[in-house]
């Protein structure tokens, strides 16, 4: 019933392959996808475990509307222990490849241990297989792609693989799939490496059926894709510009971080941003943009396919990076762009393509070397470490410093180590903008206070996929908040956090919640899946993860105390614009959201909290 | 009159909502890989682009085919397989000259598309109307009103 009732256990050490039921009763509990990997990861996996030892457990997990006509029905997570954070990883992605997973029968893959050599995973329906991958090692992503293909004979395979920077120890990286989507964060590629596993590959032909009922479930399905269609951001906005169309719109309210987050607003924010995407250049005519393209059953298609000028620095003599490949999302661009000052469109391109090539978070990697910028600047970096001077808005910098990641030099594993170690290297922990030792995304919480509180209470480190309250206090979805106003913001970071978890586990894409309530997700699930999937249900199993998630942090040793944000946002107000003057006010929304969850004061769930989320 | 479907890769995002509509429809699965409706992505030039059957007037699998399963839809135009009489011999797929006709291996029958009798639920899924379901007789009128358009001269002064 959506769910195929079979998962995947791969044990790695002894090259062992069986196949298990689901555990119903869970999936009863937690849905699917985030909530129920996490489940087993959390019975499974000691929370002291090191994070790049075997012992530490790596599980591809689809949802039950994974690979059904729902829209956005794309996503699989894969969920491990962090090796940038030591918290709870799950890390999301689009694409086909989740999709090809279900198709092949199964709702996760459960990777335990570490091959004693390179080895990559071939699930073809029933026959799944460990097969060497020596030949594939020190690949990028894009050149094991074209192999395994090559190899399979197989156009349809879907692969999901590591590039170089995860070989080389680089703390964010990523796996990428179907070439340039990934379960980007918390270095979830890095524990993949660890595990001596490139790469996972999938074909399946048997299609995703039996739900509980299909003829409720098309009709639920055919009227959500229409209040998709008939919603400005997901109907007109995200397709046309994609997540840039938040560039401008951010900027304007003076919450656009810039130099390593000592500033909110960009002034050439408009040249990186969607809007400048559509431009054509002068080089060839063509804009960035060749055309917008959906995940796997998205009906609202904000990816971005884009081409670098043919003429720019960065790939002149590059014949190779000419073609189309995935464009920018609002995110990498500003981190790539915005918080190091680089307002050069194509250099932000390429830098993207790279990330995706050799695998790692453009993230992660544009507010590393934002912060490798601040140190260069303050001297702590010297000139003799880097090829080039590593100036704020040097976009030849930023070019550099993306090349010496994906491939590994002595600075690359420098910066690859994040911002935090790095910065702590260098003897300046302060300059590293990091929750949890994770780098911030694209909003800053002085001008958007709800993302303070967001950001330091995030399960996985600073994060926007875990509540999204851009979308109340920006964009005034569902009500319009005050994005400088306090109050409320406890509230208001709860419910998204708890709706995410339901909207992950369920298999769809949280970018539907720009026009979707949970009362238009429920009835999908609801005709899908055995059980009662009422609006109440799925925030509760929402709540319960999202619980879950913080009790494996807590015995991981990431306590209260680290639900906080770094200095420079907590003391040094912004300069400019609507919340000039403001610092970002945690500590007016923290004990608020510690009582609104029923944990106490030190932030610990509390057994009553706990049994009534019924978590042992 | 007769309608026939008419493809726009300009606007497909390659989201596989048709393919997935066309199992469900055949099959009541969601599986693309039984769909007769196919999305190939180009992924180096950015382009997606569906493809079926165009239903040709003298159909060479309907010709093919020695024990005649494949027959016409006088009311759509489609060239139907009757499945009870396919003896899964695929001479069709090799006669069809585009590939759209392909074996099913879990039935033993060919499969192709059969505008689903008149209903394509391929269109009614695809989101940006990529692939619309038009008469027969004006597949190329929405090109010829963008020519008309744009070798206007009248509007141009």
């Amino acid at each position: 019933m959506a769910w195929t009732n079979t998962i995947l256990r791969i044990n790695l050490t002894t090259g062992t392959i069986a196949k298990e039921p689901l555990n119903k009763e869970w999936a009863q509990d937690y849905l699917g996808q985030r909530g129920l990997a996490t489940k087993y990861f959390t019975e499974e996996v000691s929370p002291t475990v090191d994070a790049l030892s075997p012992e530490n457990t790596m599980i591809f997990a689809t949802g039950p509307l994974t690979g059904t006509m729902a829209s956005t029905g794309a996503r699989y997570s894969i969920i491990c222990k962090s090796p940038l954070t030591g918290a709870m990883a799950c890390s999301n992605s689009g694409g086909y490849f989740g999709a090809e997973l279900k198709s092949a029968g199964y709702d996760m893959v459960i990777f335990e241990g570490a091959s004693p050599s390179p080895v990559y995973l071939s699930i073809s329906d029933d026959d799944v297989e460990l097969i060497a991958a020596d030949d594939l090692w020190g690949k990028t992503v894009w050149e094991a792609d074209e192999m395994l293909h090559k190899k399979h004979q197989d156009p349809a395979l879907k692969v999901a693989a590591i590039g170089r920077s995860a070989e080389n120890g680089c703390l964010y990286a990523a796996v990428v799939n179907d070439l340039h989507r990934a379960a980007g964060r918390s270095g979830v590629g890095t524990v993949m490496a660890s595990k001596n596993l490139k790469a996972v590959v999938v074909r399946g032909t048997k299609g995703v059926g039996n739900l509980f009922d299909a003829k409720r479930f098309m009709t639920s399905v055919a009227d959500e894709k229409k209040v998709l269609a008939e919603n400005a951001v997901t109907g007109e906005g995200l397709p046309a510009l994609g997540t840039q169309v938040l560039m401008n719109v951010i900027n304007e309210v003076g919450a656009l971080p810039t130099r390593n987050m000592q500033e909110v607003k960009f002034e050439g924010a408009s040249k990186i941003g969607g809007e400048a995407m559509l431009e054509p250049r002068e080089s060839d005519g063509k804009p960035n943009l060749t055309t917008n393209a959906g995940c796997f059953g998205c009906t609202i298609a904000c990816g971005r396919i884009s081409t670098v000028d043919p003429t720019h620095f960065s790939v002149k003599d590059k014949p190779e990076y000419h073609k189309n490949s995935g464009g920018l999302e609002y995110e990498a661009a500003w981190a790539v762009g915005a918080d190091t000052c680089v307002d050069d469109l194509d250099a932000a391109t390429y830098v993207n393509f790279l990330c995706n090539e050799d695998g790692f978070d453009p993230i992660s990697f544009g507010s590393t070397v934002a912060a490798a910028m601040e140190l260069y600047e303050i001297g702590a970096i010297k000139p003799e470490e880097t090829a080039m001077p590593l100036d704020f808005g040097s976009a030849e910098a930023l070019v550099w410093c993306a090349e010496q990641v994906a491939q590994g030099t002595e600075f690359g594993k420098i910066l690859g180590m994040g911002s935090k170690r790095m910065c702590e290297h260098y003897g300046h922990p302060d300059l590293s903008m990091t929750v949890k030792g994770q780098e911030f995304p694209a909003y800053d919480p002085r001008g958007i206070q709800g993302m303070g509180l967001a950001y330091a209470t995030s399960n996985r480190g600073a994060c926007h996929l875990r509540g999204y309250t851009v979308s109340s206090e920006v964009l005034g979805i569902p009500v319009k908040t005050d994005p400088l106003h306090t109050e409320g913001k406890a509230d208001l970071v709860k419910a998204f956090q708890d709706a995410t978890a339901a909207v992950d586990s369920a298999g769809l894409c949280i970018f539907t919640t720009f026009a979707w309530g949970m009362d238009n997700i429920s009835p999908q699930v609801d005709a899908a899946c055995e059980g009662n999937w009422s609006v109440e249900k799925l925030l509760e199993v929402g709540e319960r993860i999202w619980n879950m998630e913080r009790d494996y942090n807590i015995k991981a040793g990431i306590t209260g105390e680290q639900d906080t944000l770094p200095k420079r946002l907590l003391k040094e107000a912004a300069k400019v614009g609507p919340a000039e003057g403001r610092v970002a006010d945690l500590d007016k929304m923290l004990p608020e959201y510690y009582s609104v969850r029923g944990w106490t004061p030190d932030g610990v769930p509390t057994d009553e909290t706990r049994s009534r989320l019924n978590l042992a | 009159m007769q309608k026939s479907l008419h493809l726009n890769a300009d606007k497909c995002t390659g989201c596989l909502q048709c393919e997935m509509a066309c199992s469900y429809e055949h099959e009541g699965i969601f599986n693309p890989v039984k769909s007769s409706i196919k999305v190939f992505a180009f992924h180096d030039e950015g382009r997606f682009v569906p493809y079926t059957c165009t239903q040709c007037d003298e159909a060479w699998c309907m010709t093919a085919c020695p024990v005649d399963a494949i027959t016409l839809d006088a009311a759509t135009g489609a060239k139907v397989v009757n499945e009870s009489t396919c003896v899964g011999c695929k001479v069709c797929t090799i006669a069809c000259p585009f590939g759209t006709i392909n074996y099913n291996s879990s039935t033993g029958k060919v499969t192709k598309c059969d505008l689903c009798g008149g209903d394509p639920q391929c269109v009614d899924a695809c989101p940006t109307g990529a692939i619309t379901y038009v008469e027969a007789d004006a597949t190329g009128f929405d090109r010829m009103k963008k020519w008309a358009k744009a070798t206007d001269t009248a509007g141009a002064v």
